[in-house]
């Protein structure tokens, strides 16, 4: 008997096809071109999405949902629970660069087309993927049942009551109610521990398990030059060369995230009063400034319709759009490709200018 | 005989249509008052509006113009309206006002029917005040009834468009009062409401619209309206001031004011320009009242000085402890629970600020020792906040500098790993 | 990301060999010291602090011995004071003390047996009700509860 690392390695190798799983890893391959950085961002998507996991998971051991206790719970973490502020502000600041990070990873995904054939479902997967993490940012933004979370979750949930048919059972649904009270609070906490971690949990494991299955993609362009001269191509191996700049590039995540905590930690805010009226100026969080931006500046009626109902509805459209890309990326009946680079650099360069104009606005 | 019966069903509702016209205006009408059908049209001063009457308290009640000024208001034949037979007595003299509300106003059993609650003793009053005993003595100049209440466009007092509503009160007075040329012949000051309107009193009142707040009235009375003597100021103060008036009556200065016959109360904080007192009125600094009285040096003076200090300190403990809890949380600690109990410390200088009226260095000690108890421990909290902050800085300085180490053991294995 | 080209000399030597052993030592020191600067918050996390607030937020006023009927005591009550009264009949009745004219904070008058205001002579009832003097509005009533030997005062619950 050896050391303990190899009597344990004898031990799992008995039962277990250890070897097998060895030569598989071993064989999991990323090519390197002049775009193989932006493979980084996935795996920082999923890096920030375990760092709130973690974080989430200690926080739940102090928060209590409750109208009269969620505030004192947050203000109790924050000046109380030793490295309680640490936790709390890791878990703000990782939110909203994780919601970045993911339009980071999907508009590089889109400009390398990496959501063709075979990789589909991989694309789909990932949008929902998206849209679970709005869902996260908006429901966790009313946990500390602050003046600001109050409102912008008042202005938030008014919005989809706009839609015709669906709206108003859609607002009754997201509040547990007619009116922001303490059953929106306990529900959207529902939301944002189990529910949606649970679907997440679901889409993350496939969008990874179709990656593992498919490999890295590689831009078209590079497609065409790689087989044309073969000896061009170039690949590292996943274990350990791809895996331990990975874990570099999450290590500078996690100094920055320590360091937002300790330079800029997340405040308080005062506790939301129903009563009061709403503060001069309230908005959302600024992943959904471009959205809010817009339908404040959409005149109240267009074209004889509902201004607003039809921002919502081009909103959706968008959504759904972005939802099918891969279908819509055609060759016949003419080349989509360009459209779709396009309308994608412009459709980031107006979130862009929205967020900042949302941003400045009173 | 036509009698309803042989009517049709039809022609029956016209007959009672008819009848409820005809007869109903007589029963459920107002009470004519036919003296405003030429009056509403004349020009000042025979002019009353119909909508200026409608206004008045006693219109409202069913009064027409003939309750004071007799005559027949039912009649709309100006010679038997206006008819001495009637009663009528035209224009009422400025010095028949008084005797003539009293008529009604002093009247228990007849103002039981219209408002039980009112007073019926305001003529009695008016006889006692400066007002009234001026007035008896012929004097028409000074103020009767109507000269505060209004006239035609009389509203009771709680109506805030009344001249006697509490926030116009002062304004009324200060027609006279204020108006140096008619208050010449009784030799009275005519600075008090140019005095009110720099006072705390008239900001609660007019300003905040804090309708507890004294007016001229509050102090003075209305009906029986005298300055209070040089011996019952304090009373009057202590009606609300209950607590600064206790602790004067157990301070030295009690018997030392009435001693010399200074009124309390007012010789410090003045009757009418009563200011938002400030802690530099105690002591024997240029701005403190004591050295009025006191000289640097005697038993007074020292004790004076020693509760300027305590006072004194306590305001900066409180302030240096804002600042550092300020200081905290723009840098982003959470500092709410000790600025909250910061509140206890500027209470306890509020009560200090009270038993200063004691006028006993020993007594205001014991106050401010209180708030100085507490400005310590929310100080020791700003300070905790500090050193909290400085230590999350080493820590993140720390790790940081261990994040760098591993990044760049990373960097330097990966290319050891990929040298080969 | 390219492959580095070898910059070491030809053969296996002394100087690549601890070239590699610094930077496995480097590299370990790092994981090390960086892994201790993660899981020591963590862990100091997961220990509750040392002043664990009650359930709710109920505030232990005073405990049954320290009030006999028809006194009081003024206690701290989030970050005001509150007056927790206990009635001649033994009832207990807590409030705000802060009077809701100016800010004084109130105090219990036992011979008077209600609550009253010693800046300008407010005055309030035993619910709190502002009765005369110049406050505007009653005193905000709390919610008492007896566990144990402790009294304890709460906001009142909305439904």
């Amino acid at each position: 008997m050896a050391s303990p690392a190899s009597s344990i390695r004898q031990w799992l190798d008995e039962r277990f096809p250890l070897d097998d799983i060895k030569s598989l890893a071993e064989k999991k391959k990323v090519p390197v071109h002049r775009y193989s950085y932006w493979y980084f961002l996935g795996g920082m998507t999923l890096f920030l999405f375990g760092v709130q996991v973690l974080t989430g998971a200690l926080l739940l051991l102090y928060y209590r949902p409750g109208a009269d206790e969620a505030f004192e719970s947050v203000q109790f973490i924050m000046t109380q629970v030793h490295f309680g502020w640490l936790i709390r502000s890791v878990h703000s600041w990782s939110a909203n660069l994780l919601i970045f990070m993911a339009f980071a990873h999907l508009f590089s995904v889109l400009f390398l087309r990496s959501y063709r054939k075979p990789r589909e479902l991989t694309w789909v997967s990932g949008i929902l993927l998206l849209f679970l993490m709005l869902g996260f940012g908006f429901s966790g933004y009313l946990l500390p049942w602050n003046t600001l979370s109050y409102f912008a979750t008042k202005v938030g949930t008014e919005i989809p009551a706009q839609i015709p048919i669906i709206g108003r059972p859609t607002l009754l649904f997201l509040r547990g109610g007619e009116d922001i009270t303490g059953s929106t609070l306990t529900r959207m906490f529902g939301f944002h521990v189990a529910i949606l971690p649970a679907i997440a949990t679901l889409l993350i494991g496939l969008h990874v398990g179709l990656i593992q299955w498919f490999g890295m993609s590689v831009p078209p362009s590079l497609e065409g030059e790689w087989q044309a001269l073969p000896a061009e191509r170039r690949e590292v191996r996943f274990f350990p060369n791809f895996v331990l700049r990975e874990l570099m590039a999450w290590y500078v995540a996690l100094g920055l995230l320590g360091a937002l905590a300790a330079l800029f930690p997340w405040g308080l805010g005062v506790k939301a009063d129903p009563f009061a009226s709403a503060p001069a100026g309230i908005k959302p969080e600024w992943y959904f400034l471009f959205m809010f931006q817009t339908l404040k500046l959409i005149p109240a009626k267009v074209l004889g319709m509902d201004g607003e109902m039809l921002g919502i509805l081009a909103f959706g459209v968008i959504g759904a759009v972005a939802l099918l890309l891969p279908f819509l990326d055609r060759e016949k009946p003419f080349n989509t490709r360009r459209w779709i680079s396009g309308l994608a650099c412009v459709f980031l360069g107006y979130m862009a200018v929205m967020t900042v104009y949302g941003w400045v606005a009173k | 005989m036509i009698s309803i019966r042989n009517l049709t069903a039809a022609q029956r509702t016209v007959v009672l249509a008819a009848a409820i016209c005809l007869i109903g205006p007589a029963v459920f009408a107002q009470t004519k008052n036919s003296c405003l059908d030429c009056h509403s049209n004349l020009p000042e001063p025979l002019g009353v509006t119909v909508e200026t009457y409608s206004q008045n308290i006693h219109a409202q009640k069913g009064l027409t113009c003939a309750a004071c000024h007799g005559g027949d208001a039912n009649s709309d034949d100006p010679e038997k309206a206006m008819s001495r037979a009637a009663g009528w007595k035209g224009k009422i003299e400025h010095k028949q006002i008084p005797e003539l509300c009293a008529s009604c106003h002093s009247n228990a059993e007849l103002m039981k029917k219209y408002n039980p609650g009112l007073r019926v003793d305001q003529f009695q009053q008016y006889k006692t005040s400066v007002h009234g005993m001026q007035w008896a003595k012929g004097d028409g100049k000074v103020a009767v009834c109507t000269d505060c209440h209004g006239v035609h466009d009389l509203r009771p007092p709680s109506d805030p468009r009344s001249k006697v509503h509490p926030t116009n009160i002062a304004t009324t007075c200060s027609r006279c009062h204020a108006d140096a040329e008619y208050m010449k012949p009784y030799g009275i000051k005519t600075d008090q409401f140019a005095n009110y309107e720099q006072s705390v009193h008239h900001e609660a009142m007019v300003v905040r619209g804090d309708l507890s707040a004294p007016t001229c009235t509050t102090c003075h009375g209305n009906h029986g309206a005298t300055p209070p003597g040089v011996a019952n100021v304090t009373a009057v103060c202590s009606n609300c001031h209950v607590f600064q008036a206790q602790l004067f009556e157990t301070s030295p200065h009690k018997e030392a004011f009435a001693t010399i016959g200074l009124p309390g109360c007012v010789t410090c904080h003045s009757n009418h320009a009563i200011k938002h007192p400030t802690d530099e009125m105690i002591g024997m600094g240029p701005k403190a009242v004591c050295s009025n009285c006191h000289t640097v040096g005697d038993a007074g003076a020292t004790q004076a000085e020693a509760m300027h200090d305590q006072l004194t300190q306590l305001v900066a403990a409180i302030d240096a402890s804002d600042q550092l809890l300020g200081r905290a949380e723009r840098q982003g600690m959470e500092v709410s629970q000790a600025k909250l109990q910061g509140a206890q410390a500027r209470d306890a200088l509020l009560k200090a600020r009270v038993t200063v009226h004691a006028f006993r260095d020993s007594e205001l000690k014991r106050d401010t020792d209180a708030g100085l108890a507490v400005t310590r421990q929310t100080y020791a909290a700003g300070q905790k906040a500090m050193e909290e902050w400085k230590f999350r800085r080493i820590g993140l300085g720390l790790s940081v500098m261990a994040i760098a180490i591993t990044v760049v053991g990373l960097g330097l294995y990966i290319r050891n790993l990929e040298e080969k | 990301m390219h492959s580095a080209s070898s910059a070491s000399t030809v053969g296996p030597e002394p100087r690549s060999v601890l070239r590699r052993h610094f930077v496995s030592i480097l590299l370990g020191t790092g994981l090390l010291a960086s892994a201790a600067s993660f899981l020591y918050p963590i862990l100091r996390y997961l220990v509750p602090p040392k002043l664990p607030d009650l359930g709710g937020d109920a505030v232990l006023a005073a405990k049954i011995s320290e009030l006999k009927p028809n006194t009081a005591k003024t206690f701290r009550f989030g970050s005001r004071p509150g007056l927790l009264v206990e009635t001649a009949s033994g009832e207990y009745r807590a409030m705000s003390a802060t009077c809701t004219h100016l800010g004084c904070t109130v105090q219990y008058r036992p011979d008077l047996r209600e609550i009253w205001c010693a800046c300008h002579n407010g005055m309030y009832d035993l619910n709190g009700r502002n009765i005369s003097g110049p406050p505007p509005r009653p005193l905000e009533a709390f919610e008492v509860q007896v566990r144990g030997d402790g009294i304890f005062v709460r906001r009142k619950q909305e439904a």
